[in-house]
């Protein structure tokens, strides 16, 4: 159901202020979502100050200041940080986003930085992504090929590799997938963006032979067309891809299959 | 709460409806014909702004203006049912509710049909 409020525990209060770093000139003010399952309070807003003369200049590098210097209970994923593995998305300054590459100086203000949307959460700026993973194998993204395997690689032509171009980019951080309002309020029927976006890279992969039964697999009221074309998806994606314009073209498949 | 069932168990849920094209398709349809339909259906009002009920009745007299309207009517219905069934399923999820308001805009909108169609015969044909 449409939830237009939260429910009564999840309810975000004002938290602590951390104390400003001493002898800092040049300060930048973050107010972080904070929740922790222990201690069965409510979720808060944590103000913290960081010296931004002592610390990187991406969102990621203020919160490990954060972490390092001011409070280590700060819970948040991180790998790479250099936008390849996905792991550090979050809900910075509105919109969802990979901290990594996200520059404090793309924002004004306080940062304010949240978990990725409706997803459940773990802890803090953890989300728990086990419903899109899930997802993620029913699509199952990986080459499906009926024919007996040529004695080197299959082959596929350079046009039809350039069709890959805009989809083998996408590193699955879920940014899309959670900052699309139908898959709020149906993500447990609906397979939301990103999933989608992989379901098409190999829909549209020349040398996979299962593109029938991948189609058979999407054709649901829910799985695919709760799609309204709201564009979120491609306005959060950090990659810089169009999920939106994958599940377009899905759609166009569905119907010349069928016409 | 310990969740008994797998992930996987959830995300497959009752499997594929294995239809949906056809509404997808049926919605774009009806929005390309309601284009038209639309544009003729405002000319045709503009056309009779101010006019009295005989000038109006003698318009719709006129087979093709008859026809133009009654089809205005029939896609721009069903139409409204196929983007109101897209909004229940969107919004509403407790099952029961869900399956009310479907047959309630179903039946809202044969309703509707019915008795424009039926006033629009009563206008063309007379009497």
């Amino acid at each position: 159901m449409v939830a237009l409020t939260l429910p009564k525990n999840s309810k975000v209060r004002q938290g602590k202020t951390w104390p400003k770093p001493e002898g800092a000139t040049n300060l930048r003010e973050y107010r972080i979502y904070r929740w922790s399952p222990d201690d069965g309070e409510n979720p808060r807003i944590d103000t913290y100050y960081v010296d931004t003369d002592d610390c990187g200049p991406m969102v990621l590098d203020a919160l490990l200041w954060i972490k390092n210097k001011v409070d280590p209970t700060l819970t948040l994923r991180r790998s790479c940080r250099e936008g390849i593995c996905g792991s550090c998305a979050m809900n910075i300054d509105g919109t969802n986003t990979l901290a990594c590459t996200k520059g404090a100086d793309e924002i004004s203000g306080a940062v304010k930085i949240y978990p990725l949307p409706h997803m459940p959460v773990v802890k803090d700026l953890v989300p728990d992504l086990t419903v899109p993973y899930t997802q993620l194998t029913t699509i199952q993204p990986y080459l499906q090929t009926v024919s007996p395997p040529p004695e080197k690689e299959w082959l596929q032509s350079h046009d039809d590799r350039a069709k890959l171009d805009g989809l083998y980019e996408c590193i699955l951080c879920f940014c899309c997938q959670t900052s699309c309002p139908s898959y709020w309020w149906n993500g447990d029927r609906y397979l939301g963006p990103a999933v989608l976006l992989q379901a098409y890279r190999w829909l549209i992969d020349s040398r996979d032979e299962a593109t029938g039964e991948r189609l058979d697999n999407l054709e649901d009221p829910f799985r695919l067309y709760r799609c309204h074309t709201i564009m979120n998806c491609t306005q959060a994606c950090p990659k810089g891809l169009n999920p939106a314009k994958a599940i377009a073209e899905i759609k166009k498949m569905m119907v010349e299959r069928r016409v | 709460m310990t969740e008994m069932r797998t992930p996987l168990r959830k995300v497959r849920g009752l499997g594929t409806a294995r239809e949906g094209t056809g509404h997808f398709w049926r919605i774009r349809v009806t929005s390309v014909a309601l284009i038209i339909l639309t544009l003729y259906f405002l000319g045709f009002v503009i056309s009779l702004n101010g006019a009295g009920y005989e000038t109006v009745r003698a318009a719709l007299a006129r087979p093709f203006a008859a026809l133009m309207m009654g089809l205005f009517v029939l896609v721009g219905l069903v139409h409204m049912r196929l983007g109101m069934q897209e909004i229940i399923e969107d919004y509403i999820h407790a099952e029961g509710q869900k399956l009310a308001l479907l047959i309630l805009s179903i039946f809202f909108c044969v309703a509707v049909g019915v008795a424009s169609i039926f006033a629009l015969l009563k206008l063309t044909l007379g009497g």
